[in-house]
């Protein structure tokens, strides 16, 4: 419960900051997730932690408020996709895992491997293997052929 | 006899489930199966507890609801409550009767806030990585070469599919497949699965309830079909089927696949290209009478005591 509020709490803020650089207030969610997606690129492509100044620096919009950054940041930790480690007064942010790793964590979800045949997704089919492959594979043939 | 009629019809739910399980005029009628599913679940669930508490309960002559009532009152006041004195049977009736309903509602509550997270997750994952394609307004890609396509239902459903799968698929089958997905989205078939995935955690050494979980999991997949069928060939729908089937890209792990994995896209296949004859309105209608019956049932032997 005290995560959902604190949740609330970063998103009214976030949408005040972004209010203030003058974006209209209904694509402030949206340019938001574009904004985490550009941060996480810029972080997955540097091989070093680095500070919401730096961060900063690689975004092309350079009208961005520096709050903004840290705002964006701050999410970012909090949702567990960076890490951050004190650096004298600044915080270093990192990926907590790699690009490939979470597009891999996905498609885990995405085949229902995970073994616990969770309702949280609808698939469309599941691949099979082995003899049974072979039977669908002629079936295929079959049904290219005619 | 609240009791009696109570367990006779949880008696009667087990045994339909079972005999249910086998029937195969379901797969011509995928929907009105998926309502006679959810009738029997509801109803089993409702029928076993309320058996064993309206027994426990008999002494204060008021039904399963207003005894429950009536023994939190005397609970909670300290007395004594009914005008005979609980004997052993009862007493186990109501130890038992209140468990089995309490792990009921909560398994069901787990599995609702597990699958809230999972997707939460999966969606926070989705933001950060997928991409949109031009070409397919609304639907999300993320680049991977394994076959995926899948639906992240919501409030704000999306539909996902691999770069794989945009490989693997010609344009018209693709177009079959995100009718098929539109069609998981359109119908909420999520909501429909999650009471069985909940049951199958709680009792996961039954097989009537694993079978029953696979039956709805074949049903809804075969629902979502139909309704795709009406926009896109079903020969198509087909084909990319089988594609799918045999694009073991990500080498399948043992025993995380329900054992009718294949069997469900060669049965799902067959009933696409040579659809068989259409069950009568009349028993499609009877079934959901039926449905409705069961659903209506257990409810009125809570309240009404006989």
């Amino acid at each position: 419960m005290s995560a959902l509020l604190e949740a609330d709490t970063a998103n009214s803020t976030t949408r005040s900051t972004t209010g203030r650089n003058g974006r209209a207030s209904l694509n402030g969610v949206k340019g938001l997730g574009e904004l985490e997606r550009s941060i996480m690129d810029i972080l997955w492509a540097q091989n070093t932690p680095l500070t919401a100044r730096e961060v900063g620096k690689h975004i092309a919009d350079r009208d961005l408020a520096p709050t903004t950054v840290m705002t964006v940041l701050d999410r970012l930790t909090r949702k567990g996709f960076l890490l951050r480690t004190r650096d004298g007064r600044a915080w270093r942010y990192q990926p907590e895992a790699t690009r490939d790793a979470y597009v891999a964590e996905l498609m885990l979800d995405a085949l229902d491997m995970t073994g616990d045949r969770s309702a949280a997704l609808t698939r469309f089919a599941q691949a099979v293997s082995g003899s049974e492959a072979d039977i669908l594979r002629q079936a295929l043939t079959e049904l290219e052929d005619e | 006899m609240t009791a009696a009629a109570l367990g006779a019809l949880a008696l009667v739910c087990g045994v339909a489930a079972w005999r249910f399980t086998a029937a195969r005029w379901t797969y011509r009628a995928p929907r009105v199966a998926i309502l006679l599913w959810q009738a029997l679940g509801l109803t089993w669930g409702l029928a076993s507890t309320g058996a064993l508490l309206s027994y426990a309960l008999q002494p204060y002559g008021r039904g399963v609801l207003g005894g429950l009532g009536a023994f939190a009152a005397s609970a909670a006041s300290g007395g004594y409550g009914p005008p005979s004195a609980f004997d052993l049977p009862h007493t186990l009736a109501l130890v038992t009767g209140l468990s089995l309903l309490s792990v009921l509602v909560s398994v069901l509550i787990a599995a609702g806030v597990n699958v809230l997270s999972a997707r939460r997750r999966h969606r926070a994952l989705l933001a950060l990585i997928a991409r949109d394609d031009p070409g397919m307004p609304g639907v999300r890609v993320v680049d991977h070469p394994g076959a995926a396509a899948y639906c992240l239902p919501g409030l704000r459903s999306q539909v996902v599919v691999s770069a794989g799968t945009l490989q693997l698929l010609s344009p018209a089958e693709l177009a079959a497949v995100l009718a098929h997905e539109s069609a998981h989205v359109r119908e909420r078939h999520d909501l429909v699965l999650l009471p069985f995935a909940a049951l199958r955690r709680a009792l996961p050494w039954s097989q009537v309830v694993r079978d029953a979980q696979e039956t709805v999991e074949l049903l809804i997949e075969m629902a979502a079909d139909d309704r795709a069928r009406r926009f896109c060939s079903p020969r198509r729908l087909a084909t990319a089927l089988l594609r799918f089937g045999t694009a073991a890209s990500v080498p399948t792990p043992q025993g995380a696949l329900g054992m009718g994995a294949h069997n469900g896209v060669m049965l799902r296949v067959e009933r696409l290209i040579t659809p068989g004859p259409a069950v009568p309105q009349t028993l499609r209608a009877a079934g959901v009478v039926l449905a409705a019956t069961l659903t209506v049932s257990a409810p009125f032997l809570w309240l009404v005591p006989l």
